[in-house]
């Protein structure tokens, strides 16, 4: 016989976050924490349905007792615990974090961050102009690092992937936060199509050998482009728009239905413009999608369009 | 080779009408009154019964809700039905024969709970994606899974085991799984005593299907067989699921009840965790037969033979509901081939392209005298229409609700306006119900709802507000200050006899093989189903531009392909019985000799229901799609 452990209810535990006293379930991070308490902890990498990467390190908070910084995204908040959010060494961690992101990463299409890079007084400038975009990144093999020429900031830019007609890759834009990576894997999609290659500044987002999506395993469920923080993966619709310059978010609306295709009921949220559907997600809150959908909900609404 | 590539279609933005034979333009007002007149006129010459309904599994509830009774309350006939009858009525008829209640058992969150899920006959890592996430979530948690199914799908790729029976054994497979459940001491008595009945009688009638008479006939492994039974009768929490490949058999529902057996036996069944699944294959099937869309059942699945229930719809409706059970879908293109029902009303349904034998199905439409479809395209259904009435689409462009295979009502949003000339289908249903003499006003969905809620007590506390508030409710829902719980038929593990009701009864099935019978003639047998990126007969999915899609081909393995003489991408003659169509070869290595696979995703280009078999469940009236008798042979060389 096999069981499987299908949990038991939490208890509350109590610990302080800026001098205040928070009560939060039992095996809460310190950032869900945070976040039912009001408080607005920056982070890039924090995914709603992922289990955290820990990847970008914006989200470091200070805990007493601790040598280090901790990432607010994973650590389980402890009873007794004495959490400061918002301290010099949190903010010039954020500050450095933030400079180096922005010197190497073309935080444009990131939401958010222009903000928190003004609050912490971040200018990634100061490392110098960035560096021209190599088109060879996805070949680099271990070991062959290139050495900076100390005028410029080294960036992961490279030409954007256009090698399907439902979704582009940006990974000028890309963090290397894991999220998609982690969607596409074990955590909801399992088709492991993409992955990391490389190692220290030459790793990258992959598929198997660099192929195009379409020679790849992927399947085009969009998850990937669901989780992803920074704009390095878009609909294709999305990217044109925005390339032509007719993208513009306050003019459309979210409208939240249910897919029309299988039985299974999963909800889609189909962003309009000029009434036209521009592009499609799922709330993350659905008890059947928890986010994610198939490539028929993703990008199964042309019919309807074909006037 | 280079695959055709089908045009999509186009949306529908101008009412049509039938002239000397040919299709023309015409204003909303000539074509609404068309319609209406050759309703009137079927009533006044032939009487109410001469008019079937084909509602729509793809579109709301609310407008199930008011097809049917447009049929009933305004034609005064039972003869309405949808596409369900195709795909998973004997899902329905099976369960309801049992538990009286015709939906699925669990919830999602259940299936990932659950510590052994058998999966049979279905496919859902491409047909049911996010129901597969759930099972997925579950095998990493530690649960087995088993999938039965003739070819190792990318489903069976993630199963602890896989029992590759031969198509159409089903029943002799389920039958020797209970007998070694029974013989092994594991069935599950104390369950069985208390909310069973007929055991003994189930018990001596799988007697004769031994494990080794059951690997003769099934192809299955005897101790693959035997590992399977003592799983799934051992385990804490087992959920069993079916799509397709048990339903469309000329005896799907014996193939249903011989599933539900099992779920007796074991007792998964009325426990958090346990259960049995059909998973649904069109968005709201399942709401489609629960608002009475059905020649059977009013809304809320209550039975029309009933004095009672008839009494309070007509008392609501002021109708007059016949005392009998109308014409399932089935039977209405059988009385249409006899000339008894003649005038049709087809609303977002493609029965041409997608019944089994086409050809039968075209002439029989074409023997109607006024055929009124209404729809989003100009389908090749729409193109036989006498009238034919431009919708808007359902699912983005109207307020309602559907209803998914775990049961949950979940609410549609109109997100964005129809294009220009189209209308909603319940407008369109209301105007012509007024031009018929009833005077129907509703001032969108939820005043449908709103009526169907004080009709039916399983809808009952589901109000709008309280379905946006918990993002959805499953049924049944009586009251709106209570949830029931995620799973049905509790009842059946109450210690009081009186809270537990009726037993659920074993049935006690005869094993019959695929009525297409293999010979020398027709050596293969050819199954159907579903690629992830595609959709039945291709007229919304063939809208978006899918990288994965590669048209249609007849997939065979490499020993078949081999024998035949015949290379991957080489077009091909493929007939059956009912005639022949031609397909390039694709070779499929999750294919075993003797077995062909194909879809029905491209009809405009490879029209795969000329060949497959009419033969249908007697009870559900679903046809074999999945078991026909084909031929393949190498074209000739052209010069």
């Amino acid at each position: 016989m096999t069981i499987v452990e299908i949990g038991l209810p939490r208890r509350l535990i109590e610990f302080t976050v800026d001098g205040e006293t928070v009560r939060v379930p039992e095996g809460s991070t310190i950032l869900d924490a945070c976040t039912a308490a009001g408080k607005n902890i920056p982070t890039l990498c924090y995914g709603d349905t992922l289990e955290p990467a820990n990847a970008c390190r914006v989200c470091m908070v200070e805990v007493e007792g601790t040598r280090t910084l901790v990432p607010s995204c994973s650590r389980k908040a402890e009873p007794g615990m004495v959490v400061r959010t918002e301290t010099d060494r949190t903010r010039l961690s954020r500050k450095v974090v933030l400079e180096l992101l922005g010197s190497a990463t073309d935080l444009s299409t990131t939401p958010d961050v222009a903000g928190w890079m003004t609050e912490c007084d971040a200018e990634p400038g100061r490392f110098g102009p960035p560096a021209a975009p190599s088109s060879d990144r996805d070949e680099r093999r271990p070991g062959e690092h290139e050495i900076p020429d100390g005028m410029t900031a080294a960036t992961v830019r490279q030409p954007v992937k256009v090698d399907n007609e439902l979704y582009v890759r940006d990974y000028g834009k890309c963090i290397q936060c894991y999220k998609c990576v982690d969607a596409c894997g074990e955590q909801w999609q399992n088709t492991f199509a993409i992955t990391m290659a490389g190692r220290g500044f030459d790793a990258r987002i992959s598929t198997e050998f660099a192929n195009p999506l379409p020679d790849s395993a992927c399947v085009y469920c969009g998850n990937c482009v669901e989780v992803c923080p920074t704009g390095a993966l878009s609909f294709k619709r999305e990217h044109d728009k925005r390339e032509d310059g007719t993208w513009d978010e306050s003019r459309q609306t979210a409208t939240t239905t249910v897919c029309t295709f299988c039985g299974v009921g999963c909800n889609l949220t189909l962003h309009v413009q000029d009434n036209e559907i521009v592009k499609v997600t799922s709330p993350h809150e659905s008890s059947v999608t928890h986010g994610n959908l198939c490539i028929k909900g993703r990008f199964g609404w042309q019919h309807v369009q074909n006037r | 080779m280079k695959r055709k590539n089908t045009e999509p279609y186009v949306r529908l933005t101008q009412p049509l009408v039938r002239d000397s034979g040919v299709l023309r333009p015409a204003t909303w007002e000539e074509a609404l009154e068309r319609a209406a007149a050759g309703f009137r006129r079927t009533l006044e010459t032939k009487g109410p019964e001469a008019f079937g309904m084909f509602s729509c599994a793809r579109a709301t509830n609310e407008m199930n809700y008011v097809a049917q009774k447009f049929t009933r309350a305004v034609i005064g006939t039972n003869n309405v039905d949808s596409c369900n009858r195709t795909c998973h009525a004997p899902s329905v008829a099976g369960l309801a024969r049992v538990f009286d209640s015709g939906g699925g058992t669990s919830s999602y969150q259940e299936i990932e709970d659950a510590d052994v899920i058998v999966v049979w006959g279905g496919n859902p890592r491409e047909a049911h994606p996010i129901f597969f996430q759930h099972v997925l979530k579950a095998i990493h948690r530690g649960a087995k899974l088993f999938v039965i199914d003739p070819r190792r799908t990318s489903t069976a790729s993630w199963a602890h085991r896989q029992l590759q029976l031969h198509v159409g054994t089903d029943i002799p497979l389920a039958h020797a799984i209970a007998r070694e459940i029974i013989h092994s001491g594991l069935a599950n008595t104390a369950f069985i005593e208390r909310a069973t009945e007929g055991l003994a009688e189930f018990a001596a009638s799988v007697e004769p299907w031994t494990l080794e008479v059951a690997e003769e006939t099934t192809g299955v492994p005897a101790e693959l067989i035997k590992e399977l039974a003592h799983t799934y009768a051992r385990a804490d929490r087992g959920q069993l699921s079916w799509t397709l490949g048990i339903t469309e058999h000329h005896n799907g529902t014996d193939n249903v009840l011989s599933l539900i057996n099992l779920a007796l036996l074991a007792g998964h069944v009325g426990r958090y965790g346990a259960g049995l699944n059909p998973l649904r294959g069109q968005n709201n099937v399942q709401g489609g037969g629960d608002m009475g869309a059905i020649p059977d059942r009013m809304p809320g699945f209550q039975n029309i033979l009933d004095t009672g229930v008839r009494a309070k719809f007509d008392a609501a409706w002021g109708s007059a509901i016949p005392p009998h059970k109308g014409l399932n879908l089935t039977q209405m293109l059988d009385a249409m081939e006899r000339g008894e029902l003649t005038c049709v009303y087809i609303i977002g349904e493609n029965p041409v392209q997608s019944e089994a034998d086409c050809e039968h199905t075209i002439k029989r439409l074409s023997n109607v005298d006024h055929l009124v479809v209404q729809d989003i395209f100009l389908t090749k259904t729409a193109q036989l229409a006498d009238v034919v009435l431009p919708a808007s689409a359902a699912w983005c462009e109207s307020d309602g609700t559907f209803t998914n295979s775990e049961r949950r009502v979940q609410r549609v949003r109109k997100a964005l306006e129809p294009p220009e000339g189209a209308r909603d289908d319940i407008q369109l249903l209301c105007e012509l119900a007024r031009r018929l003499g009833h005077d129907w006003h509703y001032e969108g969905g939820e005043d449908v709802w709103d009526e169907l809620r004080t009709l039916s007590p399983m809808h009952a506390g589901m109000s709008y507000a309280r379905l946006e508030e918990l993002g959805g409710i499953q049924w049944p829902c009586y009251r709106e200050d209570e949830l029931e719980p995620t799973f049905l038929h509790g009842r059946l593990w109450e210690e009081d006899p009186a809270k537990r009701g009726r037993p659920a009864p074993f049935t006690v099935i005869v094993h019959s093989p695929p009525v297409d019978l293999l010979t020398e003639d027709f050596p293969i047998r050819l199954t159907t189903g579903r690629r992830l990126d595609s959709y039945n007969t291709g007229v919304q999915s063939g809208g978006f531009p899918s990288p994965l899609r590669r048209g249609e081909t007849l997939d065979l393995c490499l020993a078949d392909a081999v024998k035949l003489g015949v290379t991957e991408d080489e077009v091909v003659r493929i007939s059956s019985r009912r005639g022949e169509i031609e397909a390039p070869v694709r070779i499929d290595e999750g294919l075993r000799p003797g077995l062909a696979f194909m879809t029905f995703h491209f009809p405009d280009e490879i029209d795969v229901n000329v060949i497959t078999i009419e033969a249908t469940c007697p009870v559900a009236g679903t046809a074999e799609y999945k078991a026909a008798a084909i031929r393949v042979e190498k074209l000739p060389a052209t010069v």
